[in-house]
């Protein structure tokens, strides 16, 4: 119980903790905030449910007004900001990436990249062009196109989700807790 | 660590936090149900009233807040603009601007603690379920205490990635930094152990 409780306080310190630290520059030289990578970390590390927990454990803290979302943005405001649907989707998208680590028994390096793509992308993608397509009154379509644009950077990200996740399963096996 | 609060009291910071809230959540929503421009227009003038009230540096704190959202509505406005729909455009720009001005206000006038208070208030139908919201707490209080714990953890494998390698500091900082905070996370439960334990 105790390690539960410390685990998602800690990831979910570790998210907004990714959102404050200068950006990594990822490949292209794209500077790309590594919070959505730590939403998919929450999932393929923690696994689905210590996952979700970390990941609202984060949400609430924003919401009640701590500036840990990327560029020092926190408070009930976010939660109707365009990009609110992203931020709603964290949750399930976490969750489906455990599942996917969970369930699926191969390589953990692609296992882990396609749980983050499937998870961290698709789910979250799913909330996010809703939410879009809610604050600013566009079609589902419209939306969808407007999003698009982020999609190269969430793929470096799962990619590199993946690549860390396999590699603290290297350095240290019990540490990948979604699967043991 | 630094919370989003405005430093100086105002009027507003001395209304209770939870009906203020409140008050926030129905006038997003009647704001959602307003749909022409001169409406709208008029919720952000009494939006705007209620930041001058509480001052001048009040007013430009928010308005600082607020700029990222400028280019939103600006690129809003071109988009419609083009497709021959301005007024739609001001009217959808105008509502996005008001809803965020007006739960900026919020947080900026209300102590972190009375938010704390506020959440813990609302978990009490849960409590009375027999829930153990204690828990929810504790993580709250940890999570909040860890971030600069981890915050200075990240900068000094930023610091030790500079002193070694020309190239600027990538990804892989990610892994020892997960791994320092699993570490972390064990201690911390030994800690919690050591101390009682969660209260389950």
């Amino acid at each position: 119980m105790e390690r539960t409780i410390a685990l998602v306080a800690l990831f979910a310190a570790l998210i907004g903790v990714l959102g404050v630290i200068p950006s990594f520059t990822l490949a292209f030289g794209v500077p790309i905030s590594a919070q959505t990578l730590g939403v998919m970390l929450c999932g393929t590390v923690l696994g689905s449910r210590k996952g979700v927990l970390a990941v609202l454990l984060f949400l609430a803290l924003v919401a009640i007004g701590l500036p840990l979302l990327a560029g020092g943005r926190g408070g009930p405001g976010v939660f109707v900001a365009p990009s609110a649907g992203f931020l709603i989707g964290w949750p399930m998208a976490a969750f489906v990436t455990g599942l996917i680590v969970e369930r699926w028994a191969g390589r953990l390096v692609v296992v882990a990249t396609v749980a983050s793509v499937v998870g961290g992308i698709g789910v979250m993608y799913v909330f996010g062009i809703i939410g879009l397509g809610l604050t600013l009154n566009k079609t589902l379509a419209e939306a969808a196109i407007l999003s698009v644009a982020f999609v190269p950077g969430d793929l470096v990200k799962a990619v590199i989700a993946g690549a860390v996740t396999a590699s603290l399963a290297r350095t240290r096996p019990d540490s990948v807790l979604s699967r043991t | 660590m630094i919370s989003l609060t405005f430093e100086a009291e105002t009027w507003a910071h001395r209304l209770r936090a939870g009906p203020k809230l409140a008050v926030l959540a129905g006038s997003t929503v009647l704001l959602f149900s307003v749909s022409h421009w001169s409406g709208l227009l008029a919720c952000l003038s009494v939006t705007l009233l209620l930041y001058g009230s509480c001052g001048a540096a009040f007013a430009a704190e928010g308005f600082r807040q607020l700029k990222g959202l400028g280019y939103v509505a600006a690129m809003l406005l071109l988009w419609h603009g083009v497709i021959g729909d301005l007024i739609g455009g001001v009217a959808i720009s105008l509502r996005l601007v008001t809803a965020l001005a007006a739960a900026n206000f919020v947080t900026a006038t209300t102590r972190l603690s009375d938010m704390i208070e506020v959440m813990r208030s609302c978990l009490g139908p849960l409590r009375s379920l027999g829930w153990k919201t204690g828990i929810f707490e504790m993580a709250v209080a940890l999570a909040i205490r860890f971030v600069p714990v981890i915050r200075r953890d990240a900068d000094m494998l930023a610091q030790a990635w500079k002193a070694r390698s020309a190239r600027s500091v990538g990804f892989q900082i990610l892994i020892p930094l997960a791994l320092i905070t699993l570490d972390e996370a064990d201690h911390v439960a030994e800690a919690l152990r050591a101390r009682g334990g969660a209260g389950v």
